[in-house]
């Protein structure tokens, strides 16, 4: 009865459509299945024993995507009450703490936000100290420090996002560090220079600091411009940055390992 | 003594150090076998317990954090007016869109039909010269009293808690709906009577 039951499951057409290969018995098999799914495929089939190694790994690049999970979760969940308005963001961000059950799921995800960019900062580190930046992974480390970048303007964009003293100013410190780059931002250096006619090309009506805050001054477009940038365009980034990054591992012949 | 451990070393063949390594750490028991049937089902129970816990407690957090313990629905009352505002046979359409119900004067009862159509949630129009509420949607077709007497509608329109307040004038309380199906439509808070 059971062993009838077993072979009607594992000889189904539903079973056999969705799982390719079957029970990984073999070496072969249990490389066909990385190969064959969409998410392992990334992953090398094989992994040196150092790679799985914590002391020479520290597994921090793991812990890094992990945090990121983590922080997509309690994001999307976030997004259910989080309203982008000057008149919604503080008080929805106080209410999701007060009146919803297991509000700590904000705290989770500043707590995960900042756990992160230290994560990388580590993985960063390890990466460098083991060598495992030289060729043949030198572009992936190239990859790695866009995906730092992408770290901090997550970072960046998100403190904005409570709409409370801390974030209004330190985004107005942030954004004003836009309008001082030289070309770029009106108050920087050769502004001047761009100019056609006597007609300024760039002045603060168009330059980066604009183009960030979506105004001359801070407010409801900051708000708005930040939250995109915060829960759509930088995480797509960075989830197709994180699987040519993963993927690279593979094809640069696997995790480093002890020469 | 420190001589003695490097000679022991020497004896042992490279497959014998190995099995020796693996004893220390624990992969291997004394006998030199792994891990025993028991013991590989119980570390497998306790892991399948262990994920079964965490999703079991994702899922409960997930469903707990959709429910917020406060609902913004505004539940109102509105004021419209002393019962001699009105006429018998009438259907005023003043709170239409602002409140969401007709007040119905059937000649009997004055009440407040709520504007929303029982087929799917449409707003009906009150046709006058028919004298009949007619919904655009679907052609669902409402008697002066609320009655689904055409098209796909299940029901009788809903009607909301009326009651007199102290200077005479009727107040509808958006907060309590009367059901035709309940039987609810003698419920005297459903009515003023005329």
């Amino acid at each position: 009865m059971l062993g009838k039951l077993k072979n009607s499951v594992m000889d189904s057409q539903v079973k056999k459509s969705i799982f390719r290969v079957g029970i990984p018995n073999t070496d072969r098999k249990r490389v066909l299945i990385v190969l064959g799914n969409v998410f392992l495929h990334l992953h090398p089939t094989k992994v040196r024993t150092s790679g799985v190694k914590l002391r020479y790994t520290w597994c921090a690049g793991g812990l890094s995507f992990f945090l990121f999970l983590v922080l997509t979760l309690t994001g999307v969940l976030l997004m259910f009450y989080y309203r982008p308005t000057v008149e919604g963001a503080y008080v929805d961000m106080l209410d999701i703490r007060s009146q919803v059950p297991f509000g700590i799921m904000r705290e989770l995800h500043r707590w995960s936000a900042h756990a992160m960019v230290i994560m990388v900062m580590i993985h960063m580190f390890r990466v460098f100290m083991t060598g495992s930046y030289k060729p043949p992974r030198e572009f992936n480390w190239v990859i790695g420090v866009i995906l730092l970048v992408l770290t901090f303007l997550l970072s960046f964009t998100g403190y904005l996002l409570p709409w409370d003293q801390l974030a209004i100013w330190a985004i107005t410190v942030g954004s004003n560090m836009a309008k001082a780059h030289p070309f770029v931002g009106a108050a920087g250096p050769f502004a001047d220079f761009l100019q056609i006619g006597g007609v300024p090309l760039v002045h603060p009506g168009d330059d980066a600091r604009f183009m960030l805050i979506g105004a001359k001054e801070l407010g409801g477009t900051t708000l708005l411009r930040f939250y995109v940038l915060h829960c759509v365009a930088i995480p797509l980034g960075a989830a197709v940055l994180m699987a040519i990054h993963f993927w690279r591992i593979r094809k640069d012949g696997g995790i480093s390992g002890p020469l | 003594m420190a001589a003695n451990e490097t000679k022991t070393q020497q004896t042992l063949s490279p497959r014998e150090q190995a099995i020796r390594q693996l004893k220390v750490k624990g992969y291997l028991d004394q006998d030199g076998k792994p891990m025993g049937r028991r013991q590989f089902m119980v570390s497998l129970a306790l892991a399948w317990a262990t994920f079964a816990a965490a999703l079991g407690g994702l899922v409960t957090i997930l469903s707990a954090f959709i429910i917020p313990r406060v609902d913004f629905t505004r539940i109102e009352s509105f004021k419209v007016g002393a019962p001699g505002n009105f006429p018998s046979k009438t259907v005023n359409e003043d709170f239409k869109s602002s409140g969401k119900f007709w007040i119905v004067n059937d000649g009997q009862k004055i009440f407040a039909l709520s504007v929303v159509c029982t087929h799917l949630g449409c707003t009906p129009n009150w046709m006058s010269n028919e004298s009949k509420f007619k919904c655009p949607c679907h052609g669902s077709g409402f008697t002066m009293q609320g009655k689904n007497f055409e098209g796909p509608a299940p029901t009788w329109l809903r009607r909301y808690e009326v009651s007199l307040a102290d200077d005479g004038q009727i107040v509808v309380n958006k907060g309590r709906l009367f059901f035709e199906e309940k039987g609810e439509f003698e419920d005297p808070r459903s009515y003023i009577a005329v």
